[in-house]
């Protein structure tokens, strides 16, 4: 195990079990004969690596300037609605974890979001709640 | 003046999904024509094409790619800088989208040139929808033996915009934080793993089978003085027809927004985050390296959108991904967020301005990479262009809290 395969490691941590956990940080440097707080700060600097348990689905919301200006905000709070939670937390049954995002480069396309990988773009409310529906 | 579809020939005609359709259309023509070349000769093709940097920084691409070559070491490395995160810029998601095959063999044809054997595209988490594409691509393309010289490696990012700027993406591969390096040394001497390394755009790469195919005459036949070929630009914002669009460099911004069917204008934001505001009486301005340009990314704002507002949105985004490693960018940002944060909650105070002027000079002079110089950029341009607001909104704080304690 080299270095430079670090972040591999952790994405496939995320990947696997949804987050990263302190036990897992602790494996990987043990691995690496890294320090923790190494492993840990390189874990914890990218915003798709989450090191408490998330939701079955992931929901970011892009909230740059090209969406914020097309109705993004709005668009973010029917998900709050439906939902009943706010941007960092997890539904109760386990279902949703919702985020805020930075630009994810589909402005031509905006207010946008990705659920896990796939993208949707020109949302509406009664878009939002299609698709929010379509996940179990 | 009309879109020039040049490196977007096959988008929309070949499928992405079928090497055999982009080989129909010309493809891999050029690499067989740089391997019948010496690396030398292909670098000075590329020099004397004027081509430069997509990315944003417009740095001369065959400069570059010369100094990886002269460089001494015992690997090369070729990176695909496909961490397209800066704000209002998707075009190298269509590209990859439509016609990954151009920047597969664009790299071929680099990594040939410089000697680089290893290859990386760095894909930013965001775009993990492309990756299966990309995989299918590169796996076509090596079957065919266009890769037998390159090992191509996709590094998926993890979210970060820093990790777009080269060096903290060099960190990033490396299984470090993405934060950015001091400099010199300068990539193509000491780059990824302390070897001689080349870091270019997807729009960069892509450009290249073509130069090498028709001729360097052929490509810095259009364009301006210092910006030869096409650009693509990205429009997005208060536009009946956003997406990207291909225009030869020096077009005007006018242009770019009349294919996109914009009205009203405001003022536009070319560039990204930190690229430059543009007011509705500057959409003359010619789009090139010596003008403005950027990652070609056109952000317009229309009748009634509130500067301050756009402004405010703007830093917290800068504030966020400022990597922290350097304190004029993670403070100077966070700084900035609170005084535009002030003044968009209406509570600004006499002084704000020019404490955010103070503070821009600071940033721009002694930031470690081009975020925290840069981040300034938007502010000291809206501080041109729309000082009135800014004038306005600290007024009407002050009388609002002159009132309060008349009220209280």
């Amino acid at each position: 195990m080299e270095r430079h395969q670090l972040l591999g490691m952790i994405q496939a941590e995320q990947e696997k079990r949804g987050y990263v956990s302190e036990e897992a940080i602790a494996d990987m440097a043990q691995a690496l004969q890294l320090p923790v707080g190494d492993v840990y700060g390189v874990a914890t600097f990218y915003s798709f690596v989450s090191t408490r348990p998330l939701g079955r689905h992931v929901i970011r919301i892009c909230k740059s300037v090209p969406c914020y200006f097309q109705n993004g905000e709005t668009m973010a709070g029917v998900i709050e609605r439906e939902l009943g939670i706010g941007p960092g937390e997890t539904t109760a049954d386990g279902r949703f974890t919702f985020e805020e995002a930075n630009c994810i480069g589909v402005c031509d396309q905006a207010p946008a979001m990705l659920v896990d990988d796939a993208v949707y773009g020109g949302l509406t409310p009664e878009k939002i709640r299609e698709i929010l529906q379509s996940f179990d | 003046m009309p879109e020039n579809r040049t490196l977007l020939r096959n988008c929309g005609t070949i499928d992405p999904g079928d090497l055999s359709s982009y080989e129909g259309a010309g493809g891999f023509k050029a690499l067989q024509k740089a391997r019948g070349m010496s690396p030398e000769a292909v670098i000075e093709e590329i020099k004397a094409s004027g081509l430069r940097g997509r990315g944003g920084a417009g740095f001369p691409c065959g400069a570059k790619w010369e100094l990886a070559r002269r460089f001494a070491g015992d690997r090369k490395y070729l990176i695909c800088n496909a961490d397209e995160g800066e704000v209002g810029t998707f075009k190298d998601r269509y590209l990859l989208q439509h016609d990954p095959f151009s920047l597969l063999e664009g790299m071929a044809i680099a990594g040939y040139a410089i000697g680089a054997r290893d290859a990386y595209i760095y894909l930013r988490a965001e775009y993990h929808y492309l990756l299966a594409g990309l995989m299918k691509a590169i796996s076509q393309c090596r079957d065919e033996g266009y890769l037998d010289d390159l090992n191509i490696t996709v590094q998926e990012g993890a979210g970060a915009y820093i990790c777009g700027e080269e060096s903290a993406l060099m960190n990033s591969i490396e299984g470090k934080r993405g934060e950015s390096r001091f400099r010199p040394p300068f990539p193509p001497e000491k780059g990824l793993f302390q070897m001689p390394t080349i870091i270019n755009n997807v729009e960069t790469l892509a450009n290249v089978p073509q130069i090498i195919e028709k001729g360097a005459a052929w490509f810095s036949g259009v364009g301006t003085d210092k910006s030869k070929g096409t650009k693509l630009f990205c429009v997005s914002g208060d536009v009946a027809r956003p997406g990207v669009y291909e225009l030869t460099l020096g077009c005007s911004l006018k242009e770019v927004l009349d294919l996109a069917e914009a009205r009203d204008i405001e003022w536009v934001q070319v560039g990204g985050s930190t690229g430059r505001v543009l007011p509705a009486n500057a959409l003359e301005t010619v789009l090139s390296y010596e003008t403005v340009l950027g990652s070609g990314a056109v952000m317009v704002f229309g009748e009634g959108r509130d500067v301050l507002d756009f402004l405010y949105w703007t830093v917290v985004f800068l504030n966020e991904e400022s990597c922290g490693k350097c304190t004029p960018c993670r403070e100077g940002t966070e700084v900035m967020k609170e005084i535009l944060g002030r003044l968009v909650a209406g509570d600004g105070m006499e002084g704000d301005i020019e404490a955010l002027e103070a503070l821009s000079e600071v940033m721009m002079e002694t930031s470690l990479c081009g975020l925290g110089q840069t981040a300034p950029i938007p502010v000291l341009d809206t501080l041109t262009h729309f000082r009135r607001e800014y004038e306005n909104r600290i007024r009407q704080s002050v009388l609002l809290r002159a009132l309060k304690r008349v009220a209280a």
